[in-house]
């Protein structure tokens, strides 16, 4: 069973594992947004790779089809529909600000990264595939750290980029667990996903425009004018 | 046993020759990247022979820290290049004599002495340069400590030449998750301890903003000359341990014949230059980063290197 492609590709699946979660470390450490976006398009690419490996391993149509459909959406349609709905101004902003200070948040985001092998030991040794080993403490710790983004991240365009971290996560893990996972259900999640981009995304523009800002922490009050918002 | 101990001397004189050429060579790609005309590659040499034929000047005020330090200064890489793998792949004559932990402690010793005979001149550059050196020190430490753990975890053996084995037997080990993420930890390490530009600017003249520079801005002379050097080597050694234990461990001499001893030189020589270009390469395309970003940086590879921790406890305790 165990021949030497299948174990090199297993090795390269859990390089790209590991590297999947640098990216997502990264997200947390970087201060502007483009930064933030240049992970994320790195990351959901590492992504595509992992799921072309194992589809490639197993020999399923289904896992290479959802590489693709990955790669077309979170690689190119989402940060491309970004920067439609953005201004340039708001894309290229540094010093995006944080709840907590990025050195401090670096070392939640490593704990949290230590809690998900821990959580996920347990159940990962019920299984005795190598990719199940892999794929499932990662994306239990990019959830977490998705999770952790959307909350210290006080701007609205870091916080989607955490929620699609999020999803990457649920991705990475569905990709090892589900020897077939049908592909109708994924095509309507990368769907979502882009909708969900293209909603925040626009909404995020009339909020700048309206108001000026997108800091979501300085939104805490309620107001009724509605000829500000078009 | 004469081989060996000759071969080390060989070693020895590697080390000692050719780091004024790296340096050279490696201002020299920058300058062609930055489109400037600049010196030539041998210029450190120059530079080198002239200080040595200068009048020395030493300030009433110091002790014997200041005469003391740079001798030490060059002499500890010197050290560390007789216990790890330069030239070849299995140990010479007095790699016995300690570690990995070993070399680090001694080039820690250089990096000590050098801040306090910064402090000792009474300059006030000097200990400003001492204080920020020693800054970026205590954070690369732990990046330096869980490197170390994750090596002699996964190769039983903190001995340079077991851990370079360990890693050469198969792609598979090579592309594991824990050796490019402590590959990348370990690339942003030497970068900070060798003064590199995301963290220090090496070819910087404002006393202000050096870190490593202002520590020797005291020294004339022989002294210059030493401390000059010393720095030259210890970058060198530093290289080497990157490039010959984590990274790319072909090219060493596998037997005693002194003909493939001398053939390795060049190899090892090409392997640098070809880390040369990635350096620069970082170094053109990045800026300097602020002061307190650096904690940052070095925040940043120490999360590196604890994944790989991570991944390598996990990974082995999978298997």
């Amino acid at each position: 069973m165990a021949s030497a492609q299948t174990q090199l590709i297993e090795g390269l699946n859990a390089l790209s594992g590991g590297l999947i979660l640098l990216t997502a470390f990264g997200m947390v450490a970087m201060r502007q947004v483009q930064g933030v976006m240049r992970f994320f398009i790195v990351q959901s690419a590492l992504l595509a790779t992992s799921a072309f490996l194992i589809g490639f391993n197993r020999g399923s149509i289904h896992l290479i089809a959802l590489g693709v459909i990955t790669i077309g959406a979170k690689v190119i349609a989402i940060p491309l529909v970004l920067k439609w709905a953005l201004s340039e101004d708001l894309y290229q902003r540094r010093e995006i600000d944080q709840v907590i200070n990025i050195p401090s948040s670096l070392l939640l985001v490593l704990l949290l990264a230590i809690a998900a092998e821990f959580l996920v030991s347990p159940l990962v040794s019920i299984s005795n595939d190598p990719v199940v080993h892999v794929n499932l403490p990662i994306s239990l710790a990019l959830i977490l750290i998705g999770a952790y983004s959307l909350i210290a991240r006080r701007e609205a365009i870091p916080q989607l980029v955490g929620i699609l971290a999020m999803e990457n996560g649920a991705f990475f893990a569905g990709v090892a667990i589900a020897q077939e996972l049908p592909l109708i259900a994924e095509l309507a999640i990368a769907i979502d996903v882009i909708l969900i981009a293209v909603v925040i995304g626009v909404l995020t523009r009339d909020i700048t425009r309206a108001i000026g800002t997108t800091r979501a922490a300085t939104m805490s009050e309620l107001r009724e004018e509605p000829q500000q918002w078009r | 046993m004469a081989r060996t101990i000759l071969y080390n001397l060989i070693q020895l004189l590697f080390v000692l020759g050719f780091a004024p050429l790296y340096s050279g060579v490696l201002s020299r790609f920058k300058e062609i990247i930055q489109s400037r005309r600049g010196p030539s590659i041998f210029q450190p040499y120059r530079d080198l022979w002239k200080l040595f034929h200068k009048d020395e000047i030493v300030s009433s005020e110091t002790t014997w820290i200041y005469r003391i330090t740079p001798y030490l200064v060059f002499i500890v890489p010197l050290f560390v290049a007789s216990l790890i793998p330069v030239l070849t792949a299995y140990p010479l004559a007095f790699a016995f004599m300690g570690d990995m932990l070993a070399g680090g402690f001694f080039l820690g010793l250089g990096g000590f002495f050098a801040a306090l005979a910064a402090v000792d001149t009474g300059n006030p550059y000097g200990p400003m340069g001492a204080s920020r050196t020693r800054m970026v020190g205590f954070l690369a430490e732990p990046v330096f400590m869980i490197v170390f753990f994750t090596v002699s975890f996964v190769a039983q053996s903190t001995i340079p030449y077991i851990v370079q084995q360990k890693w050469v037997v198969s792609p598979i080990a090579f592309f594991s998750p824990a050796h490019i993420l402590l590959l990348i930890a370990f690339l942003m390490l030497i970068l900070a301890e060798g003064g590199k530009i995301p963290v220090d600017n090496p070819t910087g003249h404002f006393e202000l903003a050096m870190i490593d520079e202002s520590k020797g801005l005291e020294y004339s002379g022989r002294g210059a000359a030493l401390m000059k050097w010393g720095g030259q080597m210890k970058f060198l050694v530093l290289t080497c341990i990157f490039l010959n234990v984590l990274l790319a461990p072909w090219g060493l001499a596998a037997d005693v014949q002194f003909g493939h001893v001398a053939l390795a030189i060049p190899l090892i020589l090409f392997k640098i230059l070809l880390f040369t270009i990635v350096l620069v390469m970082i170094e053109s395309s990045l800026a300097k980063l602020r002061l307190f970003r650096i904690s940052e940086f070095l925040g940043a590879a120490f999360i590196i290197s604890v994944a790989a921790m991570i991944a390598s406890i996990f990974s082995a305790s999978a298997a």
